[in-house]
């Protein structure tokens, strides 16, 4: 595949993408669309984590202490204001700030892996902790009752930008959704193709190059993790505005588990994969759930262990490997390596 | 007067439960760098096999000082040979799959045993200083955390499993060399740490909760005591359990239990700060 049918490729990829994002409210009824619009919520989750993870090599087992920094500040920020636009920017800029405090901390004292584990481990812990006990009137921020382990109820969900009369309908609310996830895969993808991605993957691949050629790896993966802050808070708002709720469950650590399940099942170093992977487990727990049979914790662990030891390199590029050997190459060596799988044949870990 | 006596008594409580939690996770990690996060499942696997068979009518101290601890070092064996052998050195699989393996085993006993908390009733009376009342079972509790330094130490510094485990874990290619097999020294010593796990489990039995999800509480705890501690296995553990338990149960003590969780956990990301190679790396260098 050469250069120019692979950007058509894409370019059509993304018009299929925006059609069917665009025609789905039609053909699917009510229950079904807002099961999809949790899907895309926590995908943009899984993306958050993706890029941390599989491009920066960050792996943050707290990454939900972002989502639910978001999730909260926007439940916050929408009561008191009742417009969720200013919310919304709220829910990026807390946590994206909150990630700069914390990535300072860590990657200026050179923290690596399974400390840097340990860290945010614990700081998703303390959230939990704290926020599980401020129930009573004691805790309020403006007029937001915090509540403790009951969380928040009824939270205003999205409205027009500054039109706070006209809340979205469902169907308006799984377009804002789907786009926004859309939009973040685009951007990501985008950045990943500039010369800033290039340093990111640099960073990852090895740290004392990428110095010795001028560049500032603390520097570069404290930036790699804000922006991976903001954008599981961004998450975490949509996944507010989904169930008009919020609660401390959100900073749980079975969430926490959940996104590295979605990215080892659907591939570590891609950006598709994940959202495969969130969308497929989700879908699975959700289907467990309505049923006694099995227990969602055992099919999931089953999961995670059978793809670290058979199938560790996960969905996609497994299929993506698989895919290349059945296209006969003409010019193997000329045409130079597909852009996303520059990154996938090092599964990256935080070593 | 009376009152910081009982304080003293629950710092002491603290540190020898914590040093009891942590001591498996420790030896698994310290000599073959896996971070095991089932860990807390481990430990819940002791505490039910306590249980179960303390209910079934075995004498609760047989039940919790034999067959705990047997019991979590065969499924250990077992799940050594089938899944961890496989990952040596790939740290961040290891972990993944130790994840899957708690959720599996939590999936698996939440499927036998039901969603229900269990329970044993608390052997061994309790005492009273001045107006507080306070439990046997505590000072016990800290005499079997010295037992157990003593015996882990005694086993790594003085036996010959001890020698080879440690030269093993120092140099595995050098070891094999001189006939042993780092296979079976890897085995072994992993069992060893899931039995010492299970007997924290099966000592916690009588004074926690039990239920399935019981290891979430406790792996938290443990990783990060053992991180803070570092690489050597005894000095390591005990200074960061000593610091950690002390730190939760004074906070514990003047704000509330949950600020005294908050407390400790600061505490423990500062010390990584500070000291990224644990106490030991620091303080303790080559000791056990």
């Amino acid at each position: 595949m050469d250069k120019r049918l692979r950007l058509a490729l894409q370019a059509a990829g993304i018009v299929v993408a925006i059609g069917v994002i665009a025609i789905v409210p039609s053909v699917i009824e009510l229950f079904g669309l807002m099961q999809l619009t949790l899907f895309a919520a926590m995908s943009v989750l899984a993306l958050s984590l993706a890029f941390i993870w599989g491009y920066g090599g960050i792996l943050s087992f707290g990454q939900t202490a972002f989502f639910g920094l978001g999730g909260y500040a926007y439940a916050i920020a929408a009561v008191n204001f009742q417009d969720s636009t200013p919310a919304i920017l709220l829910a990026i800029v807390v946590p994206a700030l909150f990630a700069a405090i914390l990535g300072y901390f860590i990657f200026f004292g050179r923290i690596s892996d399974v400390y840097l584990g340990v860290i945010t481990l614990t700081v998703t812990l303390i959230l939990f902790n704290s926020v599980n006990s401020t129930s009573g009137d004691a805790y309020k921020i403006g007029k937001a009752l915090l509540g403790g382990f009951n969380g928040m109820p009824a939270v205003p969900t999205f409205n027009m930008p500054f039109d706070p009369s006209t809340v979205l309908s469902p169907e308006q609310s799984w377009w804002t959704t789907a786009y926004v996830l859309l939009a973040v895969f685009l951007l990501l993808r985008l950045l990943l193709a500039l010369p800033a991605g290039r340093v990111i993957v640099a960073v990852r691949e090895n740290e004392v190059r990428a110095s010795l050629l001028g560049y500032d790896p603390r520097l570069v993966k404290c930036l790699t993790f804000i922006l991976g802050g903001a954008i599981a808070g961004l998450a975490g708002a949509l996944y507010v505005n989904w169930g008009a709720f919020v609660s401390p469950t959100i900073f749980s650590l079975s969430l926490s588990a959940e996104i590295i399940i979605w990215i080892t099942v659907g591939g570590l170093g891609t950006l598709l994969g994940p959202i495969i992977g969130c969308v497929v487990i989700e879908y699975i727990v959700a289907y467990i759930g309505s049923q006694q049979l099995l227990n969602s914790n055992l099919v999931l662990g089953g999961v995670l262990v059978v793809f670290v030891l058979l199938l560790p390199k996960g969905i996609v590029p497994t299929a993506r490997d698989l895919v290349m050997r059945l296209i006969p190459q003409n010019k193997p060596k000329t045409n130079g390596p597909p852009v996303q799988s520059a990154a996938a044949p090092h599964p990256a870990g935080a070593e | 007067m009376a009152i910081y006596v009982i304080l003293a008594l629950d710092v002491l409580n603290g540190i020898s439960s914590l040093f009891l939690l942590c001591l498996g996770l420790a030896i698994i990690f310290g000599m073959m760098k896996i971070i095991n996060l089932a860990h807390g499942e481990f430990i819940m696997l002791g505490a039910y096999a306590t249980v179960i068979s303390a209910n079934a009518g075995v004498n609760i101290w047989i039940a919790m000082l034999i067959i705990a601890p047997v019991f979590v070092g065969l499924v250990g064996l077992v799940i050594e040979r089938c899944l961890i052998r496989f990952l040596y050195g790939r740290l961040v699989d290891s972990m993944l799959a130790t994840w899957g393996l708690s959720l599996l085993i939590i999936g698996i006993i939440t499927t036998i045993y039901g969603n229900t908390q269990q329970g044993v009733p608390t052997p061994l009376g309790g005492f009273s200083i001045g107006s507080y009342q306070s439990s046997y079972y505590t000072l016990f509790l800290a005499l079997m955390a010295v037992v157990m330094m003593a015996v882990i130490y005694g086993v790594m510094r003085y036996t010959r499993f001890g020698l080879v485990a440690r030269a093993t874990m120092q140099n595995p290619a050098m070891a094999a060399t001189l006939g042993v097999n780092p296979a079976r020294v890897y085995m072994s010593t992993f069992a060893l740490g899931a039995a010492v796990t299970g007997l924290a489990g099966g000592l916690l039995a009588p004074v926690s909760g039990i239920t399935p999800v019981m290891g979430g509480a406790y792996v938290a705890k443990a990783f990060m005591t053992v991180v803070g501690g570092g690489a050597a296995i005894l000095s390591g553990t005990l200074s960061a359990a000593s610091l950690f338990g002390s730190v939760n149960q004074i906070g514990a003590y003047f704000t509330t239990p949950v600020y005294g969780e908050v407390i400790v956990f600061t505490t423990a990301i500062v010390l990584i700060r500070l000291l990224p190679q644990g106490i030991s790396g620091r303080f303790f260098k080559g000791n056990l």
